[in-house]
């Protein structure tokens, strides 16, 4: 055996090594994380609030006392979305890179959110005065239609599905739809309202959209905290997991279905949120390993303190502007994505 | 040989004349179309100075001038494109799609943040800094592309697309925060701006990039074998005695001026430059000295009839130019991906 062999043989073994123990403290570290950004997320705005007041206004609402109506009313939804837009990314991400094996696989790169706010400008346009619900019923038609038309194109080309190609044709899909969204609003007068969601952000959600929202988020990280074993395995790729006798066509379809809900869900709070979906993976595999019982939850939880994390320096990097939560993801995402697009670029 | 050679040449020429006939006649379709509508008698007369002098305000000092920089910057860009697609042996490289397009407009718009208010527009110092501003944006967002995918000592094309997608999400996230401390009017301008539009509609602007053109496009066609020797490979190149790397340089350089260029005035453009000379290799074959001229023609031909139909289907509102480019341009480049890659 040649020393190359006994090399791919440990870090094998390196790779199917997963640590439970670190994934144990970023869940147990991480919701406190979590519980702190929120109350840090509802402290911080143009009406100073003491923690105090946050508390009571949480704890013991008066609702003659405008800053707990302020926390309730704005504050709140605010951070509350933060947290699922960023779980709900980061977790279809996860599922998606599982599943397609492609370290360059997440939402924004492969045309689910393009799809998904170009579907929302449709509604804008055709159906004034659309509801929320209806609004999210179009976020998800979206988001599939983007991710078929991706998935179809590089399944047709020649030499099949490769993460180059997906990030390709990610990239055009994005292109032509985010341009008819574009005409779309100039045409209908709605360009404002599209801005809005395409900025990426969660500073004008209140509580009716969130009470929408919240049951499809539950079910979508119910469903991918379920599937993932089944991800794990596949992530061995198709052929051991069909070996090991795993129905590979149903986990996919499942997953599918989970990414839609997740991403449909996160397009219709906040727009265009990148990189979310792509960097809190490699994070969190970096540290608990390949194993997507850990990996999923644990996504779940960074991914929701990132976007919270972000929302709130968002505020105050350029108060009393606000910066869009998108544009502070992007910054963060776009020096990772480059290096795994080095990383990657030779295999093509 | 020496027929099939002359045959060429023939082809050639008879491609160069029709597509300059169909510019023609979109021409003069695009000075009759828009919210006023001129009829054609009128827009002859106009042209040979004997018009209504409404007639003459709207041809002469709105549309002419826009559909003169739809001409220049359709041949900017797509001829940039050329050079790309070239020297990167990639059918897939287009100055917008490797982000140089977004670098030049980040540029843009930090200047317009920082000289916001009256002279922005008309000041006629302003605009013929406008090029200039752009076009250090286009270098420093090629400079970074080309850094970034440089490893062991090559750019593979594929790691430079990968690169150019990350560096474009880059520069527009920085857009987006500029954007966002504008004030509304500077912030609409900027947003019609970067989704391509031909805005400058006075002759000063025409003025302030014509130089460009008549320099690059010329030295771009005296360069023109070497992007010939270029595709030959490598070790060939040096065989017959070309200095590769400088060439290589010399006509990054072209490249990135021209788009840098374009984007100063015609804003975030994509598509054209891949388009353009891929139909161009299609109808006249691997020769650079035919193909940057032909390419040259038929960006000029697609970029004002995209203007006119962007002014067309949406009358009395205007659909910004790129915007019109990309939705037809996208499914041809989804189409290419399926084919070649």
């Amino acid at each position: 055996m040649s020393t190359r062999d006994s090399r791919n043989i440990k870090s094998t073994k390196n790779s199917l090594y997963s640590n439970h123990f670190i994934g144990t403290i970023i869940l147990i570290g991480g919701l406190f994380l979590l519980i702190f950004a929120v109350v840090s997320s509802i402290h911080f705005g143009a009406a100073d609030l003491s923690y105090k007041e946050v508390w009571k206004a949480l704890f013991a609402f008066d609702g003659d006392n405008s800053l707990h109506v302020i926390v309730r009313e704005l504050r709140l939804p605010r951070a509350i979305a933060a947290v699922i837009v960023g779980a709900a990314l980061a977790v279809s991400g996860a599922i998606m890179q599982g599943m397609t094996r492609n370290p360059l696989a997440s939402p924004s790169i492969m045309g689910v959110t393009s799809g998904s706010s170009f579907f929302i400008a449709i509604g804008y346009a055709f159906l004034p005065g659309i509801s929320q619900t209806g609004l999210i019923s179009f976020s998800f038609i979206g988001a599939g239609l983007g991710t078929a038309l991706v998935f179809g194109i590089t399944s047709l080309s020649r030499g099949g599905v490769t993460p180059v190609k997906l990030a390709l044709a990610g990239s055009a899909i994005t292109s032509l739809m985010s341009s008819l969204s574009t005409a779309i609003g100039i045409r209908f007068d709605v360009s404002k309202d599209i801005s809005y969601w395409y900025a990426g952000g969660v500073s004008g959600v209140q509580m009716l959209q969130l009470k929408y929202v919240l049951p499809f988020v539950i079910i979508g990280l119910i469903l991918a905290l379920f599937l993932s074993r089944s991800i794990s395995i596949l992530s061995l790729g198709e052929e051991v997991a069909k070996g090991l006798g795993q129905n590979t066509t149903f986990v996919k379809l499942l997953g599918g279905i989970t990414v839609l809900l997740l991403t449909g869900t996160a397009v219709s709070i906040a727009g265009m949120v990148g990189f979310v979906g792509i960097v809190i993976p490699h994070i969190t595999r970096f540290l608990v390993g390949v194993d997507y019982r850990w990996i999923i939850p644990c996504s779940a939880v960074l991914g929701g303190a990132l976007l919270i994390l972000a929302d709130i320096v968002g505020r105050m990097i350029n108060s009393p502007f606000e910066t869009p939560v998108g544009a502070i993801t992007a910054i963060i995402g776009v020096p990772f994505f480059l290096y795994l697009a080095r990383k990657e670029g030779r295999q093509a | 040989m020496q027929n099939s050679l002359s045959k060429d040449q023939k082809k050639f020429k008879v491609l160069m004349i029709t597509v300059s006939l169909f510019t023609l006649g979109v021409f003069f379709l695009s000075i009759n179309a828009g919210f006023i509508s001129i009829p054609f008698r009128e827009v002859i007369e106009t042209l040979i100075g004997q018009g209504t002098p409404q007639n003459e305000l709207t041809i002469f000092d709105f549309r002419l001038p826009r559909i003169t920089l739809a001409l220049l910057v359709g041949i900017g860009i797509s001829v940039s494109g050329a050079i790309l697609q070239g020297i990167s042996q990639n059918p897939l490289a287009d100055p917008g799609i490797l982000g140089i397009n977004s670098g030049a407009g980040f540029a843009v718009v930090v200047y317009m943040f920082f000289f916001q208010g009256t002279t922005f527009i008309t000041g006629m110092l302003s605009i013929f800094m406008m090029p200039f501003v752009a076009l250090v944006g286009a270098f420093v967002a090629a400079l970074f592309i080309y850094m970034l995918s440089w490893k062991n000592g090559t750019v593979t094309p594929i790691r430079l697309l990968l690169v150019g997608i990350g560096i474009n999400a880059a520069f527009n996230a920085g857009l987006i925060i500029f954007q966002m401390k504008m004030e509304p009017i500077n912030f609409m301008k900027a947003i019609t701006w970067l989704s391509g539009s031909i805005w400058g509609t006075n002759w000063t602007f025409v003025l302030a990039f014509l130089p460009w053109i008549l320099v690059l496009i010329p030295y771009a066609l005296y360069k023109s074998r070497y992007l010939d020797v270029l595709r030959l490979g490598d070790s060939i190149a040096i065989g017959v005695g070309v200095q590769i790397e400088k060439e290589r340089r010399i006509l990054l350089f072209t490249a990135v001026a021209l788009a840098g260029a374009s984007v100063s005035v015609g804003g975030g453009i994509t598509f054209l430059g891949l388009i353009a000379p891929h139909i161009a290799r299609r109808l006249i074959g691997a020769k650079h000295e035919k193909i940057l001229p032909l390419t040259a023609l038929i960006g000029a031909l697609l970029l004002i009839s995209a203007d006119a139909l962007g002014r067309i289907i949406m009358a009395p509102m205007e659909l910004p130019v790129g915007l019109v480019v990309s939705i037809l341009g996208a499914p041809y480049f989804i189409y290419l991906l399926i084919k070649t890659v």
